[in-house]
């Protein structure tokens, strides 16, 4: 059992299923269906990732799909070093001294 | 009986659910044309200037902080014609409550829906103005759901919108994350059908009317500390409402002759709704992407009649490079000490090339910041570019691709803009008006109604007409 009731799990819905799509779209779109996620506390009693289950949102919202993760969480960043930025600050430092003070 | 709820049943509801979210009869204004009364709308749906000041000051939004950066001046001079060079201003947006000008929009819209009885709010929204809403809701206590598009088909996350999402439920809201595509507003409707929650539209009257304080604070300040009003003020343009907003507040304060000049990131080539290309851009918002489309057709916005009309109130529209963007984001923290952006250093960008167009003693307002944060930094940003196969250059950003590589400046001297030409932008609007009521011929009022949406003449509006064989 992956879940239980009230653990805090994200859920994953088709809205609308490839070659569905609005006619407006991109044909690389249309080939691909339209995804939804959405996170809130488990209402069934237990459930395994891969499950359709029922959520209640944070604000009480109650939504069906499909329990892709348990406990969800953030894993952007600051990303890594982009050595190809280092010589702004260098560059305008010494360009706005060249006068001296 | 359930409605139906197939994607062209509720796309069909669309007016009827609109009506009911944002409590406007839109059709009110309508002249039965083209035209409509763009000023009655804002008059009888939004709010006095003061009124607005009186709410936005409950929930500590606006009032924020003018700098003059000095050291960016003085570097602007080193590559300017002798005399020239205007003193570089910015106005700190970053210090509104939720890290961004987009307060202002949502402390009028959260306001409003507490005032009609709302018990709740939703945006449709992938930028701070998500951010914004979820907060002032909180301070209001009002529910929130934020509508997003954040994923491309392999499920991978642009970083920027990601941050804004952690922000969103920060303040308690219920984040619905989508992959690409316009569809999101059906989904969009099926929330506000289902919770009868208030469509905190950005290009309502009241979002509209909430970013005319800003334009107003601007002009005061300078009059009071310099004698005068700013020569430019440089605006980030994406949907239209920062510049309509603050073009508006600068007019209402007096600042008649103050030029604004619109700058968005240049990525043509890229296509909005594409699935593939929705990852190989590092700027989510204040792109071309929305800024062209939006003014040559404001009213392609999720209200019937957009509140937000830039061409009505633009001097001048140019572009930037990302790359551009992304070294003055750098030179803002390092020469002036603010770490802000970088989607909102659009403006600063254009401003440290249009200030060398101009003399020593004029001024120049670069009218934003917005607050930066994991995922939303230019390393977060260069790195995800990095993993899409963007190429990250330093060089000349004339030769900048989008979608293909990024340029960083050589020197400050390399950065430039780009001019569009807003004869052109403003025919492709009065086309696009044809087209839309798909009409043969128009009335006089018509005529006048397109001279003021796009700040031409009835002479500019029929050349056009005539182009497009379309009597009057």
């Amino acid at each position: 059992m992956d879940a239980k009731k009230g653990d805090w799990v994200r859920i994953h819905n088709i809205v609308l299923e490839a070659g569905k799509r609005a006619p407006n779209v991109p044909e690389d779109t249309q080939k691909v269906p339209l995804e939804m996620w959405v996170k809130g506390f488990l209402l069934d009693e237990a459930a395994n990732i891969g499950d359709r289950v029922q959520i209640e949102t944070y604000i009480g919202r109650k939504v069906e799909g499909t329990l892709v993760e348990v406990n969800p969480y953030y894993k952007h960043d600051f990303g890594k070093c982009v050595p190809e930025l280092l010589y702004i600050g260098k560059q305008v430092r010494d360009l706005i001294n060249e006068d001296g003070e | 009986m359930g409605k139906d709820m197939s994607y062209e049943a509720v796309m069909g509801r669309n007016l009827e659910i609109m009506k009911k979210a944002i409590g406007i009869d839109y059709s009110k204004f309508e002249a039965g044309g083209i035209g409509f009364d763009y000023e009655r709308m804002m008059r009888e749906t939004g709010y006095e200037l003061e009124e607005i000041q009186k709410i936005q000051a409950e929930t500590g939004v606006g009032n924020t902080p003018i700098y003059e950066l000095r050291n960016l001046t003085k570097l602007a001079r080193k590559f300017a014609p002798k005399g020239k060079g205007a003193r570089i201003f910015v106005k700190d947006e970053a210090a509104n409550p939720s890290g961004s000008f987009k307060d202002r929009r949502a402390a009028t819209s959260c306001y409003h829906a507490k005032r009609l009885g709302y018990k709740g709010v939703i945006a449709a929204t992938s930028g701070n103005y998500g951010s914004a809403v979820a907060s002032q809701a909180a301070m209001r206590g009002l529910k929130c759901i934020v509508v997003q598009e954040c994923y491309d088909s392999k499920g991978i996350g642009q970083p920027e919108i990601i941050e804004k999402a952690r922000k969103c439920e920060a303040y308690g809201a219920e984040v619905v994350q989508l992959t690409v595509g316009p569809e999101l507003f059906y989904t969009f409707l099926v929330l506000l059908e289902e919770t009868g929650f208030f469509n905190a539209s950005l290009y309502t009257p009241f979002g509209i009317a909430g970013v005319e304080t800003l334009g107003y604070e601007i002009a005061t300040y300078f009059k009071e500390k310099e004698g005068r009003y700013p020569d430019v003020v440089v605006v980030t343009n994406a949907g239209g409402g920062n510049l309509t907003g603050t073009a508006r507040g600068l007019l209402k304060a007096g600042a008649k002759d103050t030029k604004v000049i619109g700058a968005s990131v240049n990525l043509t080539g890229l296509h909005m709704a594409s699935d593939i290309h929705f990852n190989r851009k590092s700027f989510t918002t204040g792109h071309t992407g929305f800024g062209i489309p939006f003014a040559t057709w404001p009213d392609r916005s999720d209200v019937p009649r957009s509140a937000a009309r830039p061409l009505r109130y633009m001097d001048r529209y140019v572009t930037v490079g990302q790359g551009s963007v992304f070294y003055m984001t750098e030179v803002l923290a390092q020469l002036e000490g603010l770490e802000r952006g970088p989607a909102g250093n659009t403006s600063l960008a254009a401003a440290f090339k249009i200030a060398q167009e101009l003399d020593e003693e004029q001024i120049v307002v670069v009218q934003e910041t917005e607050y930066t944060g994991a995922g939303k930094h230019i390393n977060a940003q260069l790195t995800f570019a990095k993993e899409n196969g963007i190429e990250v250059l330093i060089g000349d950003p004339k030769d900048e691709i989008p979608g293909k590589n990024i340029i960083l400046p050589k020197d400050p001297g390399y950065i430039s803009v780009e001019e569009i030409d807003l004869n052109k932008t403003r025919s492709s609007y009065i086309r696009n008006c044809i087209k839309y009521f798909n009409v043969d011929r128009v009335s006089e009022e018509d005529i006048s109604f397109l001279a003021e949406d796009t700040k031409s003449d009835e002479k500019f509006v029929k050349e056009v007409l005539d182009e497009l064989g379309i009597k009057y």
